[in-house]
């Protein structure tokens, strides 16, 4: 059986640097950080006082007042920028074959706000159980595919993928092989995720996860810096929409990029430190290129997972250097994480996004906040450091790892 | 009107996001109001929190409109 083409037709972003796609791009090519002081709630007890938060955000701009009360922040985020993609798409949701549009979302988590809420809501009681009947269906994570599905009455597959950090990076992935095996002609998918509260800051801080530089919360996220000292916690969400090649071609559809392939892999090392030599990193790029009939002098750019810890950005390096050999110091290496944080289980999603746009618009956001060179990294890397770069972009590839030991990486290229 | 009375409707205001004239002692939550069923248990919860009340599920089960809701809770108050 062949396989169908996959491309992409519309985007939609709600990221702490911008909240629609223009924003985004314009904050990402300029080096903009999102990084401040936590408002979500009081985090003046917390040894990581900042994050990467949405701003001047009002869901009921988006979605109505009674349906806002019943959704997540992770939820609400999912819907804004799934209306995003879906407007960008130009499809006509009226003569779609809704039974051909299926709805594959990532989020790590899911609402953690809500079942922290709740939680600490019954611990405060009596014991009397008073639990709100929105509770359960406000925090699963599939709520997010499942809304966005009765919103447009989409009845092909649905459901979520949870990986950790590489949940919207699996959902691509799912999504790109349910259009290609032809079970479906479009699929929405990307991730959202909204874990800045006390239960996700003070789970994370007890793990020396994240960086604690309360002093200059936006040069805190840089990553292959040496004073590096762990990741910044981000929230938002982002959209793409996949569609069949001919499905896109025959209604004369904006087409960004071809997805061209994928790969998955896992460590199976630890729950949560990445294997010191990056070897199921080193399989999950080669899975990727193999997948997608490329070879790696192909690639011109990685949008990396490069999340400011310090193991994991060598441990992602030293396994670009292994696959690419000579090559590795022609690609452009970025981490656009230095400027939007870590935004979890939608890091897959927003980042394949800056992947397409950069190849969209030549142009390779820069990797912020680098100052001091890390003699564990490799000088010869173009590590894109500080400033955005111009480049031609023909095959961008952009990787993310989840707690677990789960690795997922995605790689676009212009449509030929 | 009754203090129970508009404390009833504003709770039925906010979670139902539902406009205050609609809000008649006749309007029933799901057939009117739009509510579902997760609304109308919410409501009940509502209401047992603000009037500092229990309201059992075998008599929840009556209360379908405005009007049933405050005669229900003037007369447990």
């Amino acid at each position: 059986m062949e396989l169908k083409r996959v491309v992409v037709t519309g985007l939609g972003a709600l990221t702490p640097i911008g909240n629609n796609i223009e924003e985004y791009w314009n904050a990402l090519k300029s080096g903009q950080s999102g990084a401040a002081e936590v408002t979500h709630f009081d985090a003046s007890k917390f040894k990581t006082q900042f994050a990467c938060e949405i701003k001047n955000f009002d869901p009921t701009e988006f979605i109505d007042r009674k349906e806002v009360r019943r959704m997540d922040r992770f939820a609400q985020y999912a819907m804004v920028t799934a209306q995003e993609a879906m407007e960008d798409s130009g499809l006509d949701v009226d003569t779609l074959d809704k039974n051909r549009v299926g709805v594959i979302w990532g989020a790590g988590i899911g609402g953690l706000e809500t079942f922290q809420d709740e939680v600490s809501n019954y611990a405060k009681g009596d014991g009397t159980p008073r639990f709100n009947p929105f509770f359960i269906p406000k925090m699963i994570a599939d709520i997010a595919p499942g809304l966005i599905s009765i919103k447009y009455g989409f009845m092909g597959p649905n459901y979520a993928t949870v990986s950790a950090c590489a949940s919207s990076a699996n959902a691509i992935f799912d999504a790109m092989n349910m259009i290609r095996l032809g079970h479906t002609d479009v699929v929405i998918t990307g991730g959202s995720e909204a874990a800045v509260t006390a239960a996700g800051m003070g789970g994370f801080n007890a793990m020396h996860a994240m960086s604690t530089r309360n002093d200059d919360p936006k040069s805190a996220s840089r990553p292959f810096d040496a004073n590096r000292d762990g990741f910044v916690l981000g929230e938002g969400s982002g959209a793409l929409v996949l569609e069949e090649y001919e499905h896109a071609k025959a209604r004369g559809a904006k087409i960004y990029a071809e997805v061209a392939g994928g790969g998955l892999s896992a460590d199976a090392y630890h729950m949560t430190a990445p294997h010191p030599e990056g070897i199921g990193v080193v399989a999950v790029m080669e899975n990727c290129l193999r997948n997608a009939g490329l070879k790696p002098e192909d690639v011109d750019a990685i949008n990396t997972h490069g999340t400011s810890t310090p193991l994991g950005d060598v441990a992602e390096l030293k396994a670009i250097g292994k696959v690419f050999g000579d090559h590795a110091k022609n690609i452009n290496i970025n981490s656009t994480k230095s400027m939007t944080g870590h935004l979890l289980g939608a890091a897959g999603a927003v980042e394949a996004i800056a992947s397409i746009l950069s190849m969209e618009h030549g142009l390779i956001p820069p990797t912020i906040n680098h100052e001091t060179v890390d003699e564990n990294i490799d000088p010869e890397l173009n590590l894109t450091l500080n400033k955005a770069q111009k480049r031609d972009v023909n095959v961008v590839m952009s990787n993310t790892f989840g707690f677990g030991g789960h690795n997922a990486c995605v790689v676009f290229k212009k449509l030929d | 009107m009754s203090d129970i009375a508009s404390r009833v409707k504003a709770i039925i205001v906010d979670k139902l996001g539902v406009d205050e004239n609609e809000v008649v002692a006749e309007a029933s939550f799901t057939n009117d109001l739009g509510a579902d069923s997760l609304d109308t248990v919410e409501l009940i919860m509502e209401f047992e929190k603000e009037f500092d009340i229990q309201i059992p599920d075998d008599q929840a089960e009556n209360i379908a409109t405005v009007g049933q809701a405050i005669k229900y809770i003037e007369e447990a108050k």
